[in-house]
């Protein structure tokens, strides 16, 4: 796992095997790593069975986001920089005096999938069991809490029945509110390969949107925003009428079929008006419910498109539903499958870190609170142990608003860019009093708001472990040694419980501790005998310190009955409710809360771009991903474009009742008309108005609290530019004030977008001040170069600086309309250490250089280059001045070049 | 018989005639030229290299006096063959030497003379202009023997002129009367550059200035030149490089209609019908010539019409200067200064000594100035001649010819491909920047 390879340059090398920071695939990695530049690159590790090898553009990209340029890497306090051991005291101190006054419930912490279980299981286990509160809710509320909410209500637990190589083994694969190509490429890949090498599989999209993955579909259902529940009562009502239900399954470990199915037929009976309310053709809808009830092994991926929703449980049940009925799940390639957003989702399910779990797949039962207070030992606390659920995020950050918590601690996320209404929860934050923020980036929407900012190690120094989509668990190993001063999570949550006076049950060492503690929680008091719980890894209780360090990929559960993991559940019932039978759920289709209405007639969905994870803190670092998409972007049907005279790659203004943003319109027939399009990444550290959650409505989904952020009634404008423009810089800048700007990272530079609704004065100059340099004088006493293209009749003004040596320093360009050139030649142009003269000579026209190169002028009368001349007597076999005129015109004005002619002639001939 | 054609003048616009007609029509007249300077043809643009030392007389010369022989053309040239009669009514012409030749067709190609300053001291010695090989042969003596000269006048002549005798490793200064070199072809942030430019090789200015009088020594040999704000600068020779006058005297005296020069139609016919007038010295719908572009037409249209193919008409077109100058790329073209309704478009890399100006008249190239990069002239050159609407590749223009051809190409095809995409998009955006 830890190999030495020797190179011939001197510097060692080392691979490590890792786990990837991104999506919920969970892909496993092999870094080479070079310590005495502190790089690593990476690959696919090929023998991890999530990915086999294979990495996606993100993953391939993990090496290029390890550098120190943007990380936190001191303590800080309201600013200063100070110890660990101030910043520690400061947050006990501060925690204790709010719990004092106020009690547990005014303090939280909200941490994320991107924790570590250790991580994420101390952290639990001061909030719940020692602190007192359940206030302990993650980022997984708005990914995840609609699968976990509608699998607990099926199966009496939050299990994923199935695993990866389901997939590979089944005949129909419909993939639902997933744009697995782009937010799970490796699956996704994994599917492609398996349709290609077997033909009969067919793949069935649900998807509002045309996607990438709509490529390998053999039918996209292109449906409209929450109509899910339609859809899969409908395929309920039609198993029944078509007799394709499993009736054994059913009798023997389901109950409340009966009420299921008659709400499913009363509600999505009839085919005809099923459709219409779904939004597709009746044949559409039929070929799926027919592919579906004839196909024995079927696997249903859903993924945020069903979660995200104020139905969203409804939707996850509906699916499970229709797999129950049919006896399709636990069996090799059947199931339903809920597919994970980030790396540790899972992860941190299992520990409990959601506001309404406890721990270990524990929920707030008496017998559990008592067996965990057992476990943690917390009988001799003065506080109890938390008794009952904690807030869940939109409710967490309204509680901080309404001034009811009044402490929080925020892990390795950025709510002030993912949550809904995120304005709102950026308001919140700035009220107060004790805002911790542990987080790797130095400059994040959230980091801006700590009043403590506590420096984490980052992906490459973390070590423990992560739970992927199908519950395998991977070790995430250090590549190298913590940066500056930053440290663990685990170690911090520790430093701030001992201080708090509960030292004895965090005197964890290492990762190791923790793990052990964990693993041995998930078994304590769970006997086959009595009800089990379905998360128990108890059999790594008391590995060994080197055992957890070589822990190789393995699926819980892991116990005595099954040492090697296990792939499946439910085959044979034996789901984790009071009588062990599956439950049924009878569902009512609801639309999503807020409608489209008048003023806001249009229904905004949001959703991940390919090269992109979250808010952008780690992939916006690596040039290579910002290369895909590089501005936020609204997608709006050509028809809703035409009736609001917008035009392609114009800027639009997105609004709601809750907020607003800026985006790069692109008109297309992918969106249904109606419905729009944007992406869920950009922040404020990126972008003036990019950021979709802004606009976002704080609905949530009854039982799962997890946000509808795919679907908020909105309105699109167009944005009144001025100007639009760009900036290339070397070196970064401070913003211009413009109502928009997108930073993006290139190689060797950065790029600002630029536009704004009031004009510019004195372009030229206007630029040299965005760039901090006060005139053309300025610069000139910098010994920068200054080019500079200006077309003041249709107001085009470009810049460019280059230094002494030639190499290119920055460069702007605007222009009244958003007819600028493509971006991509100019930011390679800053790679070079000078720029050629052809290059220089075209840098502010913003192509490459046009045509073929000519060579120095040798006809001036009709600008004739030497190579062409060249190439012509070569070719054409010339032997006269007056043979090069006539083909060239080269000599026949003036003749002052004649001599030169004939001397090419004859260089040429000899 | 073959009409007899009888050609006065040997110079560029002459010969150039002598070629087309030989292209055209070889055998269709008895030919004879009379020329007085005693070579050939040779290339009179390059005489600024030839008096820098950059090339020699041989490399000048474009028709050699065999060439006339092969020809079949009479060639009589020298200075006692310049033509001192001409008889409109026998229809012949009289050498200086006496030497008759009769014509049915007379061409008139007698060029241009310096223009002298009326000013007291132009007869003195070492007083000289900058016209022929002759003139050459005499600043090429001089630079051996004298140490200072001043050249009057900073236009292309004058400065090739005083780069020649800067090269030749004479003191150099220019003269001039306007605030930048070359004001005619340059605006004054191109004359800048140009000044430095020459002035870092060397060159002196005297600029804004206006020559009083040339003082002369005992030897009646130049000595000072004083100007008009009391200044004077000692200098061993003057070169006079102000200007050129049409050379119509001969034409004159014959009671051929002349004005500035020799008036001509669109067919270069003069009020005789039997005679043609081309090159510097006529006057064509009020305009003369200084630059061989348009002399080459005339040559064309001429001969279009003395082998009676007779549908040609000349027409003026802006032409193009340059600076022959090794190093010093210089174009310039058209109206360069532009006037209220004009729009202008500005390149500038100065660390590169590189300036563009191209001036625009409703979306029409009306003139250009490039200096330090000089490729995309012709494209300019074309734009102007071919009245093109630059409204499709204006943003690409001053990027030159293959950009433009290049965007053209891309638009047209995504115009094709996006015909209904269009229709979605509405109109652009109303917006401006402030100028």
């Amino acid at each position: 796992m830890n190999e030495i390879i020797t190179t011939s340059s001197n510097s060692t090398l080392r691979t490590q095997h890792t786990t990837c920071a991104y999506c919920g695939v969970g892909c496993g990695v092999e870094a080479t790593i070079n310590d005495d530049t502190r790089t690593a690159t990476v690959k696919g590790l090929t023998s991890h069975p999530s990915n086999y090898g294979r990495l996606c553009s993100k993953g391939s990209a993990l090496a290029h986001t390890t550098g120190l340029n943007e990380r936190l890497l001191q303590p800080e306090i309201n600013g200063e920089t100070v110890s660990w051991d101030s910043a520690l005291d400061h947050i006990s101190a501060g925690f204790k005096n709010v719990i004092a006054q106020h009690g547990p419930d005014a303090v939280a912490f909200y941490a994320s999938g991107q924790l570590l279980s250790e991580d994420y299981y101390v952290a639990n286990k001061l909030m719940k069991g020692f602190i007192g509160s359940g206030n302990m809710d993650t980022n997984s509320r708005l990914c995840m809490s609609s699968s976990v909410v509608g699998h607990k209500r099926a199966f009496g637990t939050d299990t994923v029945p199935g695993c990866y190589e389901d997939f590979e083994n089944a005949e129909l694969i419909i993939l639902v509110g997933s744009n697995t190509a782009w937010c799970h490429p490796v699956l996704f890949q994994r599917i492609k390969l398996h349709k290609e090498n077997n033909p009969n599989v067919k793949v069935i999209v649900i998807d509002p949107r045309v996607t990438a993955t709509c490529d390998i579909s053999d039918l996209h259902l292109k449906v409209n925003l929450g109509t899910d529940v339609w859809l899969f009562n409908g395929l309920l009502s039609y198993l029944a009428e078509h007799q394709h239900l499993d009736h054994e399954y059913i009798n023997n470990y389901c109950q409340g079929f009966d009420e299921a199915l008659n709400m499913a037929q009363q509600s999505c009976g009839d085919t005809a008006k099923n459709a219409d309310a779904v939004g597709i053709s009746e044949d559409d809808l039929t070929s799926f419910y027919s592919w579906f009830a004839n196909t024995k092994k079927v696997v249903t991926l859903y993924s945020q498109g069903v979660n995200q929703s104020s139905s969203g449980t409804d939707k996850v049940n509906s699916i499970i539903n229709a797999h129950l009925a049919t006896g399709r799940i636990g069996r090799v390639g059947c199931g339903p499958f809920s597919m994970t957003g980030q790396p540790n989702a899972m992860g941190g399910r299992d520990v409990g870190g959601l506001a309404n779990t406890l721990a270990a797949h524990m929920d707030f039962t008496t017998d559990n609170i008592e067996r965990v207070s057992r476990f943690w030992q917390t009988d001799n606390l003065p506080t109890n142990m938390a008794q009952k659920p904690g807030l869940m995020a939109v409710d967490l950050f309204d509680a901080i608003d309404e001034g009811k918590i009044k402490a929080v601690w925020i892990m390795a996320t950025n709510p002030v860019v993912s949550m809904p209404n995120a304005d709102k929860v950026k308001k919140a934050l700035e009220k107060c009093e004790l805002v911790v923020v542990s987080d790797c980036i130095a400059n994040t929407d959230t980091v801006a708001l700590a009043t403590v900012k506590l420096p984490a190690i980052g992906w490459s120094e973390k070590d423990g472990t992560v739970t992927n989509s199908e519950r395998r668990i991977s070790r995430q190993r250090a590549l190298f040694p913590p940066a500056g001063n930053a440290k663990a999570d685990w170690w911090m949550i520790c430093q701030v419980a001992k201080r708090m006076g509960y030292g004895s049950a965090f005197n964890f060492n290492e990762p190791a501790d923790i793990f052990r503690e964990h693993a041995a929680l998930s078994g304590f008091e769970n006997e086959p005998s009595g009800r089990r719980r379905d998360f128990d890894i108890s059999y790594l209780k008391n590995i060994s310190s080197q055992q957890y360090q070589d822990l190789n990929p393995i699926q819980w559960p892991v116990t005595v009955q099954n040492p090697e993991g296990l792939a499946r559940f439910f085959e044979k019932g034996q789901f984790y409710t009071p009588n062990q039978r599956a439950n049924f759920l009878a569902l009512t289709p609801k639309l999503p809360k807020h409608l489209p209405n008048k003023e806001y007639p249009l229904a905004l969905n949001s959703g991940r771009i390919r090269d992109q994870w979250h808010t952008m803190s780690r992939t916006a670092l690596a040039p290579q991903l910002n290369q895909h998409i590089s501005e936020p972007f609204v997608q709006m049907h050509m028809d809703d474009a035409r009736a609001r005279n917008l035009s392609d790659q114009q800027l639009v203004q997105v609004r709601s009742r809750w907020g607003l943003m800026l985006g790069r319109l692109n008109i297309t027939e992918d969106v249904k008309s109606g419905d729009i399009f944007a992406p869920m990444h950009w922040t404020s550290q990126l972008s003036k108005a990019g950021r979709i959650n802004s606009a976002v409505n704080p609905v949530v989904d009854e039982h799962s609290k997890q946000p509808e952020s795919k679907h908020t009634p909105v309105q699109v404008s167009s944005y009144q530019a001025k100007w639009h423009g760009f900036v290339f810089s070397r070196h970064a800048f401070k913003w211009p004030n413009c109502d928009y700007v997108v930073e993006v990272k290139g190689v060797q530079h950065t790029r600002y977008e630029l536009a704004h609704t009031q004009s510019i004065k004195d372009p030229i100059t206007q630029m040299l001040n965005w760039l901090d340099i006060p005139n053309e004088a300025a610069a000139k006493a910098q010994r920068l170069e200054i080019l500079s293209f200006q077309d003041a009749g249709t107001g085009v003004y470009r810049l460019a600086l280059l230094n002494q040596q030639g190499q290119l320093q920055a460069a702007a360009f605007i222009t009244p309309n958003a007819q600028l050139p493509e971006r991509t030649w100019l930011g390679m142009q800053f790679a070079k250490d000078n720029l050629e003269k052809r290059a220089r000579l075209a840098l502010l026209s913003g192509y490459a250089p046009a045509g073929e190169d000519i060579g120095p002028i040798v006809c001036a009368c009709f600008s004739v280059g030497q190579k062409t001349i060249e190439k012509a007597i070569n070719e054409q076999g010339l032997t006269s001045a007056a043979e090069v005129g006539a083909c060239l015109k080269a000599g026949t004005n003036c003749g002052s070049c004649i001599p030169e002619l004939k001397q090419l002639i004859v260089s040429c001939n000899s | 018989m073959k009409p007899k054609l009888v050609l006065i003048g040997n110079g560029m616009a002459g010969a150039k005639l002598l070629e087309e007609l030989m292209a055209t029509c070889p055998d269709k007249y008895a030919i004879t030229v009379f020329g007085n300077e005693p070579y050939g043809n040779y290339n009179r643009i390059m005489l600024s290299p030839l008096l820098s030392g950059e090339k020699t007389l041989k490399e000048i010369m474009t028709l050699d006096r065999p060439w006339y022989k092969e020809h079949g053309i009479t060639l009589h040239v020298g200075a006692d063959k310049a033509i001192t009669g001409l008889d409109r009514v026998n229809k012949c012409v009289t050498t200086e030497n006496g030497l008759k030749a009769d014509y049915d067709r007379l061409i008139i190609a007698t060029g241009s003379k310096p223009f002298i300053l009326p000013i007291e001291g132009k007869q003195l010695n070492g007083v000289m202009s900058f016209r022929d090989i002759s003139d050459v042969e005499k600043m090429l003596s001089a630079a051996k023997q004298y140490k200072k000269a001043v050249v009057i006048g900073a236009g292309l002549l004058g400065l090739e002129a005083a780069m020649g005798l800067c090269g030749r490793g004479m003191d150099v200064t220019v003269v001039h009367s306007n605030v930048v070199p070359l004001n005619r072809q340059l605006d004054i942030e191109a004359g800048e550059l140009l000044q430095h430019e020459l002035q870092a090789r060397g060159l002196n200015f005297k600029m804004n200035a206006q020559t009083q009088h040339i003082e002369g020594d005992d030897n009646g040999h130049v000595s000072r030149i004083h100007f008009k704000d009391g200044s004077s600068l000692q200098t061993d020779i003057v070169i006079m490089a102000i200007g050129i006058r049409p050379n119509m005297q001969l034409a004159q005296d014959a009671g051929i209609h002349c004005e500035k020069g020799i008036v001509v139609s669109d067919t270069l016919q003069t009020y005789d019908p039997t005679i043609y007038a081309l090159g510097e010295c006529i006057q064509h719908r009020g305009g003369t010539f200084g630059l061989v572009a348009p002399l080459y037409d005339q040559a064309r249209v001429l001969t279009n019409h003395l082998s009676e193919h007779g549908v040609a008409q000349y027409q003026t077109l802006p032409s193009a200067t340059k600076l022959k100058v090794t190093g010093i790329n210089l174009f310039s073209v058209g109206n360069i200064n532009g006037d209220d309704q004009c729009e202008f478009l500005y390149y500038r890399d100065k660390q590169q000594g590189i300036y563009k100006k191209l001036i625009l008249k409703n979306n029409y190239l009306v003139g250009a100035v490039l200096y330090g990069e000089t490729q995309e002239g012709a494209f300019y050159n074309e734009l102007l001649d071919n009245k093109t609407d630059l409204t499709p590749i204006r943003p690409y223009l001053m990027f030159g010819r293959a950009l433009c051809n290049e965007k053209s190409a891309d638009e047209k095809s995504a115009d094709d491909k996006s015909a209904k995409e269009k229709s979605a998009a509405a109109q652009p955006l109303e917006v401006s920047v402030e100028k």
